[in-house]
């Protein structure tokens, strides 16, 4: 039988501590729409993504009266539009388009998948697609593009990652009368993940089956209160313990939530997600945790530590929690999206390396970060190679979302509003590593990738 | 025959009189079936968590809270269904 305990904590959980469902995301295969007609493929789009996802968001809503949990977002992610592109040709922009007015139509929140996995090379479509990211983002409103530039079995495609250099800042400047939205949707992988749930950087792989439901669960806000009621000499093996516990509580929702809603929907019940996603309310801070597990702010020594225990906890939490755990589970990192991180950042106790550091042992990568107007590209390709590099010797998935606010200098702020949040403006180094990104060519696969 | 639905109401606020007749004729009201009641008051706040067989009741979750709240103003009240607690602390 339920005791009061148990009842009083999961409502507390509810209501004071921010816990909900992060995100409801249908995965969508659209192999079966490829046309050599666009126009043709479009529409065959179109169908596919509103007969399936129509019920979507009446569903979600559904299910978020009956237990009374938020479910924040309800998403849509497709398999990668490069591979349509390279059967129909014509102007890729069409397809974000589609996807775009698609997403308005059955109400979603966002839908993911303009993207192309280029990690080893470019293959028909691909670099097309590439090049039309930043006008699909300034012309589109929910559509999410990612793009994977290097792999651990692949190496990193340095061609690749001096064109995303060249998109990221074509992205922000098409959108700089708008905050610079455009870059805020595009994400730069290494080592993407195909069943990943949580935007900007959801696609459906080629590897999924036709149609699934994922679930992205979220509760950054109930492990620091956990922490909180912590005595403050509580041994750090008794605090990823008490990590543990949480995450699986707040996992069994997910699956909960996830299996229901499959079933509702009529498609199978994919993955799981179990993510400490933050967003920039009170209380909902992934940096807050860090600085529970006893750091004065986030971006102290000692931030990379708490941070690969919390992660790792979180992990372990989760994996007994659900049948099938997927995506990127761990905690996430979003600058501008974390209260926490946002302070720390203001403050210059969080530095754009510090972060680098700690994205080797999080579950992403370099998240939502504001970078100078005047960064030039090969500056933001070296980012992006940095970072690749991390998750590639580290059999990991990295990412970068970072955004030159056109305009704005270091110490300015920029402010997206809403889940996106603010954040100020970072400091970059200023010495170029032009010549290196010119060179091209590939980073060759790591002795990591030769396991067989 | 499907199985026997639950769901879960808490009320918390301040403690006064005749909160459990309000709750109960609003359950009522709803066709739902009161399976066990457990109260306190601590320090002058009153907490009762409700369990209730709603597998006849005439009113969906989130309509049977609204009409809870509505009879006791003053108190916070909370319907969720009783999966989301098993799920959570039953392995």
């Amino acid at each position: 039988m339920l005791n009061m305990s148990d009842i009083m904590e999961t409502i507390t959980m509810i209501q004071d501590e921010n816990l909900d469902i992060r995100t409801t995301t249908m995965g969508i295969s659209l192999i079966d729409c490829a046309d050599t007609d666009i126009d043709r493929s479009c529409q065959k789009v179109y169908d596919k993504i509103y007969s399936h996802a129509k019920d979507l968001v009446k569903t979600g809503e559904f299910i978020e009266r009956k237990y009374g949990i938020p479910i924040v977002n309800k998403r849509v992610s497709v398999t990668p539009i490069s591979l349509l592109l390279g059967v129909s040709g014509g102007d890729p922009v069409k397809y974000a388009k589609t996807l775009d007015k698609v997403a308005h139509d059955i109400g979603i929140n966002f839908i993911g998948g303009y993207s192309a996995l280029v990690q080893k090379g470019f293959s028909a479509g691909d670099r097309e697609l590439i090049e039309s990211i930043p006008r699909a983002l300034a012309e589109t409103e929910l559509v999410c593009s990612s793009v994977n530039i290097g792999s651990t079995k692949a190496g990193i495609n340095m061609d690749a990652v001096k064109i995303m250099g060249q998109k990221v800042r074509e992205a922000a400047e098409l959108t700089a009368d708008r905050q610079c939205i455009g870059d805020a949707k595009l994400v730069v992988f290494c080592n993407a993940v195909e069943d990943n749930p949580f935007m900007a950087g959801a696609f459906h792989g080629i590897t999924e089956a036709d149609c699934v439901l994922s679930v992205g669960v979220s509760g950054p806000g109930v492990v620091r209160s956990v922490l909180a009621k912590m005595p403050d000499d509580a041994s750090l093996n008794e605090v990823a313990e008490a990590i543990k516990k949480t995450a699986f509580k707040i996992t069994r929702v997910g699956q909960l939530v996830g299996t229901e809603a499959a079933e509702m929907l009529n498609v199978p019940f994919g993955i799981i997600d179990l993510s400490l996603a933050p967003t920039p309310a009170v209380g909902d801070s992934v940096a807050h945790i860090l600085e529970e597990i006893g750091l004065e702010q986030c971006g102290a020594h000692g931030t990379t530590a708490a941070l690969a225990m919390l992660n790792d906890a979180v992990k372990k939490g989760g994996l007994m929690a659900s049948s099938s755990v997927g995506g990127l589970s761990g905690a996430f990192i979003p600058v501008t999206e974390d209260a926490g991180m946002i302070n720390a950042a203001r403050e210059g106790t969080l530095s754009i390396e510090k972060l680098e550091a700690m994205t080797a042992v999080c579950s992403v990568g370099l998240d939502m970060i504001v970078i100078p107007g005047d960064t030039p590209a090969e500056v933001i390709s070296a980012i992006i190679a940095d970072e690749a590099a991390i998750g590639m010797v580290n059999s990991k998935t990295t990412a970068v979302r970072v955004i030159p606010a056109i305009g704005l200098e270091e110490g300015q702020e920029l402010d997206f509003g809403g889940l996106l949040g603010s954040g100020p403006v970072m400091k970059l180094r200023t010495k170029s590593p032009a010549k290196m990104i010119n060179r091209g060519g590939r980073i060759p696969a790591p002795m990591q990738s030769l396991k067989n | 025959m499907s199985e026997t639905q639950k769901a879960v109401v808490t009320v918390i606020g301040k403690d006064m009189v005749g909160i459990l007749s309000k709750v109960s004729a609003a359950v009522a009201e709803a066709n739902a079936n009161v399976m066990e009641v457990t109260q306190s008051v601590l320090d002058g706040y009153f907490c009762m968590i409700m369990i209730l067989d709603i597998t006849a009741a005439d009113k969906s979750i989130d309509e049977m809270q609204a009409l809870i709240g509505s009879h006791v103003p003053d108190m916070v009240v909370h319907v969720m269904h009783e999966n989301i607690f098993n799920s959570m602390h039953r392995i």
